[in-house]
């Protein structure tokens, strides 16, 4: 039972409460849209939605009618973090990961979303609610060179 | 989405529970602490395994309103529009851009929608980040928009 305890303590040395009620409250934000509009909401559209404000390209152009909609959602999920920031945080936060990890791995991600159809929100959380085949493997593709790169940078002796 | 697509006629409620929805959203992102690039690598390094109770939790939750809602209305009341659940066509793209993604996020720590909450913590840094989404988006959809044309002007061709 201690010997239990010990290795739950070693996997989650920050406990599990915050992470287990932030997935949560990330989910019923996904559901509320869902059961009033029939949106499945992902946060990566709103990328190619915004840059259809800039460019005419039919890739961005097609998502010009939900543009505005995915601006306010992102609008929204800022003033939500900022609303836990308040409440939670001592002041502002800011990240000590080298500013080139930042944008490198952001290109990475811009590309790779748009490829794959989806991101850890539209894929990992509405997909994996919605038991589709095509979103399981998704996350296990990026789950799987995620953790093999974070693990060779580790590696490497970047820090952070 | 074809409602939701369009702008005209709209239900006035409709931009308001976006905006419900991205704060409950964020604030969940917020909490969770995955707004901080350190504490996905900490996951991605087997350092702390509790971000898996982020995705799985916010996918119960998800799964529950998938069966739920539907059940509560026949047509969603802000929109009219049938409730569907989130499936997209498989194909190789979505291993081969899962895994680029992966890269990126393994790289970073961040992806877009923790990317967006972790502005809100406060932390400036992560526009490097946004950007980098942003000119990766950009590409890739200046790439898809020319190969799209290419392909429809060799079949006009034909």
């Amino acid at each position: 039972m201690v010997a239990d305890l010990l290795v739950l303590a070693e996997l989650f040395p920050n406990g599990i409460s915050r992470y287990a009620i932030g997935g949560l409250f990330v989910g019923l934000g996904a559901a509320v849209i869902y059961a009033g509009t029939a949106i499945n909401a992902g946060a990566s559209t709103f990328l190619e939605s915004t840059l259809s404000y800039v460019s005419d390209r039919s890739r961005f152009a097609r998502y010009a009618g939900s543009r505005d909609w995915r601006l306010v959602f992102t609008l929204g999920i800022i003033l939500g973090a900022a609303v836990y920031a308040v409440v939670y945080q001592d002041g502002t936060w800011t990240t000590d990961v080298a500013a080139w990890r930042l944008l490198v791995g952001g290109i990475l991600v811009g590309i790779g979303t748009r490829v794959g159809k989806g991101c850890t929100s539209g894929h990992g959380v509405c997909g994996v609610g919605s038991a589709s085949k095509t979103s399981i493997a998704g996350v296990l593709a990026f789950l799987l060179t995620a953790i093999i790169t974070a693990q060779i940078v580790a590696a490497l002796g970047v820090t952070p | 989405m074809s409602t939701a697509g369009g702008n005209e006629g709209r239900h006035p409620l409709f931009m308001p529970l976006i905006l419900v929805g991205g704060l409950i959203f964020g604030f969940g992102l917020g909490y969770s602490h995955m707004a901080r690039p350190e504490v996905v690598l900490d996951f991605l390094q087997f350092e702390d395994f509790g971000l898996l109770f982020v995705m799985f939790g916010g996918a119960a939750v998800t799964g529950l309103a998938y069966v739920v809602v539907p059940r509560l209305f026949d047509r969603a009341p802000l929109t009219g529009d049938r409730f569907g659940r989130r499936l997209k066509s498989f194909d190789r793209n979505v291993l081969i851009g899962g895994g680029i993604f992966g890269v990126g996020w393994g790289l970073s720590g961040i992806c877009p929608g923790a990317g967006y909450a972790s502005l809100g913590v406060g932390n400036l840094p992560i526009l490097w980040a946004i950007g980098g989404m942003f000119i990766g988006a950009y590409a890739q959809g200046v790439w898809r928009s020319r190969t799209a044309q290419a392909e429809a002007t060799a079949a006009s061709s034909d």
